[in-house]
This record gives C-alpha cells, structure tokens and sequence, in this order.
C-alpha cells in the first residue's frame, strides 16, 4: 500500500509542478490562467493524500472554483486577449531570476536537510466539527479577523473599480 | 465484492476493480437516467402545449433518446478556423466530470453509496463549482462573440446562484450536525423531512439550483434571440452532444440532491431507516423522488418566461443571501431550544420541532414579503415623482 | 480515510476518460468533409464583423470578487454549522454570537457594494 500512495503522491505533485511550469510558459494569459488552476487542483490532491478532505475541498471551491473564475474574468477585462499574444509577457530579467532561484534552492535544501519528526498521530475522526470548534474556541480572533480581511478586499475592489 | 475478488489478486487490485466497477455503474446510472429525462421532458413539454410530443420511434416514443444518440454521434464535428484549437477541444471535455463526480456521494441506501465521504456535502459544492470552467473555456476558445457573451453571462449566473444555493444548505448542516449525506438522511428520519423544519431554505434552494443548471426561467446563458446558443454556438456532433449531456445530469442530479436533503432520500415515509427494505426499494424511492422534482423544472420551463439579467442577478445578491442569512440565524437560535425543550418536556424533538420550525418559516416568510412589497411601492411612487407629466 | 477518498481518485479518473472515450467513438463513426465556408467562424453565410473580444463590464468582476468573498464565508460558516448544536449545548448563546459578528462584518461589506451600487447590473 505504501508503494501505492507514494506513486500517487509522485503523479499528484507532478501534474501540481506541471501546471506551475505552464503558468509561466503559456503564450497567452488566458492559458496561463488554466494551467494554474491545474495546479490548484493538484494542491488539491496533496490534501487528499495529508489526510486533510475539509482542506481539499476547500481548496477546490475557493481556488479552482472562485479565485479561478476572479483570474479569468480578470484576463477577459484586460486589453486585447484573443489572437496574437502581442508582446511578450517574459521580460528575461535573467540576473533576478538566476539570484532568486539561489535563494529559493537554499531555502528549500535547507528545510529538506532537516530532521523533521513527523506526527504520528491520526487525525480526528470528526475533522470538521473540531474544526468548527477550534474556530470558537481557541482561534477566535483570528476567525473574526478574516472578516475584516474580506471586509476590506471587497471595500478595497469597489474602490478601485470605480475609478 | 473486493472481499471475494482478494482471494484471486492482491487486495489493492480487487479494491481497484471494485471501484471501477461500482463507478462505471454509476456512469451508467447517471447516463440512462438523462436519457430519461431527455425523454420525458419532450412528453412533458409536448402536453403542456397541447401536443403529443415524440411519438414515432418505438411504442411512446420511448426509442426517440437512443435515435438523438445515434444521430449526433454520426453528425460531422466542424472545429471554426478561428477558433484556438486546444482550447476550443478542452471546453467539451471538462463540461461532463464535474456532473459525472458528484454522484460519487449520493446515498441509494442506508450505506448505499459510492462513497460516504464525511465532507459530502462540501465535495458536491466543490465538485459542482468546477463546472463553470468548462464554460468559460468553451466560450473563449470558440473564438466567436455570442460564444464568449453567453460563457460570461452563464459563469456570473452560475456564480452569483452559488452562494444562496450554498448558504440554503447551512441549517441542515446545522440540524444533522454533519455534511455526510448519509448522516443527513438518517437524522431526516429521527427529526422528520428537512422540508418540513426548513421551507424557506427548500424554496431557495430549488430556485438556485434551476440558475445553477441554466433552467428556464434562468436560461440567460442560452437565450436564442439575444446570444444564439451562448457558449455552444461553435460546437456541432458529439461536442454539443458533450455540453447537452452534463446539462441534463445536472438537471438530474440536483433533483436527485434536493429529494436527498429535503424529501429524506431513500426513505420510505413513516417507515424506521433502518429497515431493511430500504437496502431493496431505496433506490427506487429515490429515484421517484428525483423524478417528482425533474416534473417540476419541466413545468416551470412549459410555464414561466425568461427573467431579465439585470433582475436575475440583483434577485441572487438582494434577496436570496440576505434571506438565507436571516433563515441560518433563526434555525441557530431556535433548535437548540427546541432540544431544550423536548428534553424539559420528554416528548420527541420532531413533534416540537416541526410546528416551531414552520411557524417560525411562516413569520419570517411573511415579514419579508411585506417588506419587500412596501420598498417596491416606495420606489415606484419615486420614480413616479421623478416623471415629468406630459404637457 | 483514505480508503474512502480511493473511490473518488478512481472515479475522477473514469470521469475524465469518459469525454474522450465517447468523442473518440464519434470520430470513428462521423463524416469528415470540412471546407473553408464549413469552418468559418459563425457559419451562415455572411463573413463575421469585427473582433471577438468585446469590453467587458468592470461588473463581471466585481460579481467575481464579491462571490470568491461570500464562497470563503461559506467555506468558514460550515464547521460552525457542523458544531453548531454541540457548541450551544455546552457554552450556550456566546458561539452564535461570536457567529453573528463575523456574518454581520460581511453583510456591512454587501451593505456597503449595495449602496455605492456594485450590486447594480448597468
């Protein structure tokens, strides 16, 4: 079994990659959008696999369902999106790329070097009612402080399109 | 079956085959029952307008679904020069999964299902908000105005119909305590149908569910007179076949949804959940409940105009959330009383939680509508005022 | 878990073959005689006008940004619904409240796209 996951785990991650390297590569920004949703959807999956469903599917409806629709819309509002990709939307900055790879590289050998301990426990049977409580109980604050972070995107969005 | 199958193979095989094999029925299901209803919508419809609908393949027209079938799988497939290929090609083929994976939790029986997944109810709404993509996908790669027009009408419908259809759900969340479908059903039977303990959230819910498919009177994406055919204008043979096909499981599956969460699912009426003639009738009470609500979207397609879009979406923001929002915080004050209550006076939750929750539907219900009435008399008599009389 | 979720893989699998499948069998069966006219954008005759790309309403957006909003409240309100009857049963009216606020934040937000008329469709 463990063979199993770990095969699925490599297909999830790569089709998550694969939509990531998409982004960057499509010609168009409308195919860039959808290659990243790709990758949300892989994201998705990982949860999956953590053992974390309220988390995946959360995922799914708020990233590939909401923010996806957001991006596209978005691409739809911006000049000229059909035909031609008209200039290029790689500047081939490549000394920032290159010092930012090098950080990104050591960040991540740096964390993979690391003796994590991994928790041993399983997770709780009744997920989203633990959750639910958490948000009440323990995490109050910063539950009634993502209202006021939504609060202000919505406020903020009105703004800037009325201008 | 993986129990039996294990003594041949390795365990995850036969978990795999069994999978495969309860999904293609499932497949099937879903397939058999659109064709159904491809059916009995041109009956339906044709009586409506005093007609007698598809009458010449087979006794009753019964083989007029399998004659469509055969016909647009043999029409010839025009992809437009214009169009941007892989996109144009993507849009069909994202259209069906996500109406095909939402059966995946939908209980046919007490522990009748695919698979009871503990965030059921979450996973559908997941699940059924990826449709929107294959829209919009369609639309843009078509590479045509009406096709593009529809696909951005069609997702801010979808969209905007969401949230109520989601927020409607919330007090049944709340009642069953879970969002497994199968937890929701078995509570139906203990405290009695949630159409019974939440009306107002029942009617919302059919209303968002019939925008959400792009059923008449929401079929704005597709209206013929002012967008063609919306996003499957370009589309010809099975293509178009792909959109109409996800759009009558969604029809199919969102009855199917509602009879699971209001009318007790698999439930025969006054007979305990766990009796084991659900495991043989439940699929069949199902599906008869499913097809009662099928009827009523014909119904209303034979019966009600088109609304306009500037109503359609103000109507989503305006009136339904505020409405649901209102609907979730009177069932979260009243159950727990209820539960009080029933305890202090030892009689069974349903008997008080019944009357209490429909007077309680009831009140609201009407202070809303008075209220509504009066703001629109006050904005007529405005604008009213505002009109300059003809001299 | 985990058991409960391979169905689902399983199935997500045979859901997105099942497009490509069927249009495979039409492709097998239908006629192939495309032509220039054929394939023109809008077939009907007449030569389309004009790009596709319209100026679309800033609307659309802001319906997109309002729902993406209202879909993580949603995604937030669900626990608390699912531990709704435990929590007052234990703590009493002081969840709800606490509920009540985070909702009435939002409302203040719809309240607000409602009378600078965000909510209108133009």
């Amino acid at each position: 079994m463990n063979v199993f996951l770990t095969s699925i785990f490599v297909i999830v991650s790569v089709i998550t990659l694969v939509g990531a390297l998409g982004v960057v590569m499509a010609r168009t920004v409308f195919a860039s959008g959808l290659w990243l949703i790709l990758s949300f959807a892989g994201v998705a999956g990982l949860y999956v696999l953590l053992e974390a469903p309220f988390l995946a599917a959360a995922q799914i409806l708020i990233y590939v369902g909401a923010v996806a629709v957001l991006i596209l819309f978005a691409v739809m509002l911006t000049r000229r999106v059909m035909g031609d990709p008209g200039v290029s939307q790689n500047n081939s900055q490549w000394g920032a790329a290159a010092v930012v790879a090098a950080l990104m590289f050591i960040v991540l050998s740096l964390t993979s070097v690391q003796n994590w301990r991994p928790s041993t426990e399983s997770p709780p049977l009744l997920a989203v009612n633990a959750l639910g409580e958490a948000f009440l109980g323990p995490y109050l604050l910063p539950f009634e402080i993502v209202s006021v972070v939504l609060l202000v995107a919505l406020v903020g969005a009105i703004i800037l399109a009325r201008e | 079956m993986a129990d039996f199958l294990s003594q041949f193979m390795p365990a995850w095989l036969a978990l795999i085959i069994q999978h495969v094999v309860v999904g293609a029925v499932l497949v099937v299901f879903a397939l058999t029952n659109m064709l159904g209803i491809t059916w009995i919508e041109r009956k339906v419809i044709g009586r409506l307008q005093d007609r007698i609908g598809a009458n010449r393949a087979g006794p009753f027209g019964l083989l007029q679904p399998l004659a469509d079938m055969v016909k647009i799988l043999t029409k010839e497939d025009i992809t437009p020069t214009a169009a941007s290929r892989v996109i144009y090609n993507l849009g069909p083929l994202l259209v069906v999964p996500p109406a095909l994976l939402v059966f995946a939790v939908l209980p046919f029986g007490a522990g009748v299902s695919g698979s009871d997944l503990n965030i059921g109810l979450l996973y559908i709404f997941a699940v059924a908000s990826t449709s929107t993509l294959g829209i919009l996908i369609a639309g843009w790669g078509s590479n045509n105005k009406y096709s593009l027009l529809g696909a951005m009408r069609a997702v801010a419908q979808m969209v905007s119909y969401e949230v109520p259809q989601a927020l409607s759900i919330i007090g049944i969340v709340m009642l069953s305590g879970s969002l497994s479908l199968q937890q929701i059903v078995q509570r139906q039977s203990e405290i009695g149908w949630f159409v019974l303990l939440q009306p107002l959230a029942f009617v919302i819910f059919l209303i968002a569910a019939m925008a959400e498919v792009n059923r008449t009177p929401f079929d704005l994406p597709e209206a013929e007179s002012e967008i063609i055919a919306g996003h499957h204008t370009e589309y010809s043979g099975l293509k178009f076949g792909m959109f109409y096909l996800a759009e009558y499981i969604n029809v199919f599956f969102i009855s199917a949804l509602a009879a699971t969460l209001f009318l007790g699912g698999y439930q025969i009426p006054f007979v305990p959940a766990n009796n084991p003639v659900h495991t043989i009738l439940g699929p069949f009470v199902l599906i008869g409940k499913t097809f009662a609500f099928v009827f009523l979207t014909i119904w209303l397609r034979g019966t009600l105009p088109r609304v306009r879009v500037d109503h359609l979406m103000g109507f989503a923001w305006k009136a339904l959330v505020p409405l649901c929002l209102l609907n979730i915080f009177m069932t979260a004050v009243l159950m727990p009383l209820v539960g009080l209550w029933s305890a202090n006076l030892g009689i069974s939750e349903a008997y008080i939680a019944i009357p209490v929750m429909l007077l309680a539907n009831a009140v609201l219900a009407g202070l809303v509508l008075w209220w509504a009435g009066r703001s629109t008399r006050r904005r007529e008599t405005r604008l009213a005022e505002q009109v300059v009389p003809a001299q | 878990m985990l058991a409960e979720w391979s169905f689902v893989g399983v199935f997500l699998v045979i859901a997105l073959a099942f497009p490509p499948l069927g249009l495979v069998t039409a492709w097998l069966l239908r006629p192939k005689r495309p032509g220039p006219i054929k394939k023109s954008t809008y077939e009907c005759g007449l030569e389309t006008v004009g790009d596709t790309w319209v100026q679309f309403k800033v609307q659309y957006y802001i319906y997109a940004l309002i729902f993406v909003i209202f879909d993580i409240e949603i995604a937030f309100l669900l626990p608390w619904a699912v531990a709704h009857m435990g929590l007052s049963a234990a703590q009493g009216i002081l969840p709800l409240i606490e509920v009540v606020i985070f909702v009435g934040i939002l409302v203040a937000g719809l309240m607000y796209a409602w009378r600078k008329g965000a909510l209108e469709w133009i």
